[in-house]
């Protein structure tokens, strides 16, 4: 392969304690090396920002629900295609892009590994031909455990082994990343007409509580020694005075230990943290929850979290929250469509707008910027926009210049109809914090990468390393003269590499890279009850056969990167 | 004001996506400048000048910019579309999108127009002496915002799902219509001279539909509500008065609930 130097660029790596050094990047065979040859490729980064490709943690990109909001709003590729361009093929889509055009938003961004956030297990078929159509950048998807039938029966009886056996089965055969909970109990309560609202609900006919759920997940998830911890979004989203429940949700975690050989330290990561810190009592009184939030997880180390930041865009919510998306629809009479996965899972999908005319979701933009701006280690909060719940994710370059400049969040409270709202309902307006550059390289490369078990291998540049690597057009001993020059920065790159093959140039897309996909392979001891219990009910319930379940083999997995994991020895 | 005119001499193979031929992007320019216009033909980015004969030249702004349209331009889309000011002529029948999102100016249809005109209208005038397509002053596909202002005249008959999630501004159609009209619309008035088919204001939370001729199937989610005098064009007449549609939800103004009004001609 070739080899790359990256000359005199700002280099901001938290990996290796580097903030802001003038340094020299090489790139040799795929990997960051130490030097290259004097024929190496040079590309001149003085007066930019270096960092390693930046790693999306929690994003719903590929699968059935997506698509299905592809399908069912039109509208949201009216004006907003772009015909074939050079390497590119032609994309379409503003809050749910195409497969292709998603690949290139990210890669022309600086990001080099994504994840998505919930497959549906029985259709991880279709997220594997998206995550496959979808180029360049390095995917994991996380199947969902919370409402899982297998999963219910045996926390019921706190049989974590056999639990952490149907896990490995599960991610084997969908070739999935890791543990992801929506709603625990909630949403198979809800094919019950019912909903878990705290983590004490009990679940119908299970008799299971969310607590029970959630407890268990993390001691089979650490039983097994997975890359990430369990991944939750918990009850009770989106309800003022919900922060009661994201509290008891994270204290569930007290006492609990990481366990694996990854190098991470968490046991959970609470997603879009925005959406599950709200006080008050209903939406006139409604507020921000973030003090709340950020205390409790500054305090307990063993908790990772990202933000979930509102863009004030027009999007499509999508979730596994079955109820949720029911709840919503009520709210702003959009059309809603709905999903129940047979014994998983369940998904709703609902348009949404975050109007900056409304004082909710002026609200909501507030509290997504307070939680990264209180907490005090970038390591342990990632940003995120729920793509594209809160927002899409072509929005970073956005959220990042808010996080980074006074001013620029000054002017957006101010065009807020509701300005004085805002400011009274939390405490924007009084946090003066601006995010470095170091910190951001902290919250969208290190610390996500860390908490995914991947802090080896992406989200930095010490040699051995993947070479994954963002050049931006910003200048850090410049001062920013106008915060928009940090959106534009952050928008298109000078230059990106990804496993050493340069992908983006100029903000043009140049190469469709090496494309991986990214699975864990959890080695257990045989456990004949858990596989007599499978076949059993896929010869009861399932609407296939467990012979035509499977994710395997070049069609779906083209390129796979399986995380090796052990546990047959415990 | 001036005036450019546009003559279709070389008639395109494919149907030509003319989104450009607009007062907003004709404004400042030359006749040698406005030939050289990016269109579609299918799927192929080519220029304005290779189909029409561009006469005269435009105004400085779209205000001052009149543009007539000349030849058989039965395969040409989005005329007018998204214009802001200014006026059109088409002389003949044309294709689907005539008036897209616009949202000011004039545009007179003289022949027929095919569907989606005045897509999503937000103001304006659109005069269509012929006969209109489907989904006139609807919303976009898969979206829930239609016409929201504005004025359009058929004097000719319209299809069907005339003002689909409309809410706003007026709508007249002097011949007759088929299914689906103003469905799902939250506000706005159509009225229709002639006849109506079945499916009138579906799932309509809000705004009023007015007819004068017959009414194939009564749509049944609407109710009668006894008979009022209503002056429409400053004559005074009766009409039967329903409302509806009842199993959609309703908004309540000042305590009272508000529905959708049919008015059906004595």
């Amino acid at each position: 392969m070739s080899e790359y130097i990256i000359k005199n660029g700002n280099v901001f790596d938290p990996v290796q304690g580097i903030k802001g050094d003038k340094k020299d990047i090489a790139i040799k065979d795929g990997k960051i090396v130490d030097k290259v040859g004097s024929g190496a490729k040079v590309i001149d980064a003085s007066g930019k920002t270096v960092m390693a490709g930046a790693v999306e943690i929690h994003a719903h990109i590929a699968g059935p629900k997506v698509n299905l909001g592809r399908i069912y709003r039109p509208e949201d590729k009216l004006f907003s295609c772009t015909p074939t361009k050079g390497m590119e093929r032609m994309g379409g889509g503003a809050s749910i892009p195409t497969t292709f055009k998603t690949g290139y938003e990210y890669a022309k961004m600086g990001y080099t590994t994504a994840m998505e956030a919930a497959m549906p297990p029985m259709f991880a078929k279709h997220v594997h031909e998206e995550i496959r159509d979808t180029p360049i950048i390095d995917e994991g998807a996380f199947p969902v455990f919370g409402n899982n039938w297998f999963v219910l029966e045996y926390l019921k009886n706190h049989e974590i082994e056999n639990t952490a056996a149907y896990i490995a089965w599960m991610l084997r055969v969908t070739k999935g990343y890791a543990v992801k909970v929506v709603n625990p109990g909630g949403t198979e309560a809800w094919a019950w007409g019912l909903n878990c609202l705290s983590v004490n609900d009990p679940v119908p006919y299970f008799d299971i509580t969310p607590a029970e759920i959630v407890k268990g997940l993390i001691e089979a998830n650490e039983y097994l020694g997975l890359p990430h911890s369990m991944h939750i979004h918990p009850n009770n989203l989106g309800n003022p005075g919900c922060y009661q429940t994201t509290l008891d949700t994270l204290r569930l975690a007290e006492g609990m230990k990481a366990n694996n050989k990854f190098g991470r330290e968490s046991v959970m990561h609470l997603t879009h943290s925005q959406f599950h810190a709200y006080k008050g009592t209903n939406w006139g009184d409604f507020e921000s929850g973030a003090k709340e939030i950020t205390d409790y997880v500054n305090k307990n180390k063993n908790i990772t979290i990202d933000t979930g930041n509102v863009t004030l865009d027009e999007t499509t919510t999508m979730t596994a929250d079955g109820p949720f998306e029911h709840h919503l629809t009520g709210l702003n009479n959009l059309k809603w469509a709905n999903c129940d996965v047979e014994l998983e899972t369940a998904a709703g999908v609902v348009p949404y707008i975050y109007s900056p005319n409304i004082s909710v979701c002026a609200i909501q933009w507030a509290i997504g910027l307070e939680i990264p701006l209180m907490m005090k280690d970038p390591m342990r909060c990632y940003i995120t926009t729920d793509h594209p719940n809160a927002g899409p994710f072509t929005r970073y370059p956005r959220v990042i210049k808010w996080l980074m400049s006074t001013k620029a969040r000054e002017t957006q409270i101010n065009a807020f109809k509701h300005k004085d709202k805002v400011l009274s309902q939390t405490s924007i307006g009084s946090l003066d914090k601006e995010l470095s550059l170091y910190e951001l390289a902290q919250m969208t490369r290190a610390g996500p990468a860390k908490s995914l078990g991947l802090g080896g291998m992406c989200g930095g540049l010490k040699p051995g390393m993947d070479a994954d690597v963002a050049v931006y057009n910003f200048n850090p001993d410049k001062p920013v003269a106008d915060p928009e020059d940090i959106e534009k920065a952050f928008s298109r790159c000078a230059a990106v590499f990804k496993s050493g093959v340069q992908v983006v140039s100029n903000g043009e897309i140049v190469s469709t890279g090496n494309k991986r996909t990214l699975w864990v392979n959890a080695k257990v001891n045989d456990n004949p009850q858990v596989m007599r219990d499978i076949n059993e009910k896929f010869l009861k319930y399932y609407s296939i056969t467990q012979a035509n379940y499977e994710a395997l083999g070049h069609h779906f997995v083209p390129n796979p990167y399986a995380l090796e994991v052990d546990a047959t020895h415990v | 004001m001036e005036t450019v005119t546009i003559t279709m001499k070389n008639l395109p193979a494919l149907y030509l996506e003319a989104d450009t031929i607009t007062p907003d992007s004709f404004a400042g320019k030359t006749a040698a400048q406005i030939a050289e216009l990016p269109v579609y033909e299918g799927n192929v980015a080519t220029t304005l000048g290779k189909y029409f004969e561009i006469n005269g030249g435009a105004g400085a702004t779209a205000a001052d910019t009149k543009i007539i349209v000349k030849g058989d331009v039965r395969k040409v889309k989005y005329l007018g579309f998204k214009m802001s000011a200014g006026e059109m002529v088409i002389e003949g029948s044309t294709d689907l999108y005539v008036g897209a999102w616009m949202t000011g100016g004039k545009i007179l249809a003289k022949g027929n127009v095919e569907g989606f005109a005045a897509t999503a209208m937000k103001g304006g005038e659109l005069t269509i002496e012929g006969n209109a397509g489907n989904y006139l002053g609807a919303a976009y596909r898969g979206d829930w915002r239609g016409m929201s202002g504005g004025k359009i005249l058929v004097k000719g008959n319209a299809g069907s799902d005339v003002g689909m999630y409309m809410t706003g501004g007026e709508i007249v159609i002097n011949g007759n219509v088929d299914v689906h009209l103003m469905t799902h619309a939250e506000g706005g008035k159509t009225i229709v001279k002639g006849n109506t088919q079945s499916k009138l204001g579906g799932q309509m939370v809000d705004g009023t539909i007015i007819i004068y001729g017959s009414i194939e199937t009564m749509t049944p989610g609407f109710k009668p509500n006894g008979e009022v005098e209503l002056e429409v064009d400053g004559v005074k007449g009766k009409f039967a008065h329903f409302i509806g549609d009842m199993g959609e939800r309703h908004k309540k103004k000042k305590g009272a609930v508000v529905y959708a009004n049919l008015y059906k001609k004595i």
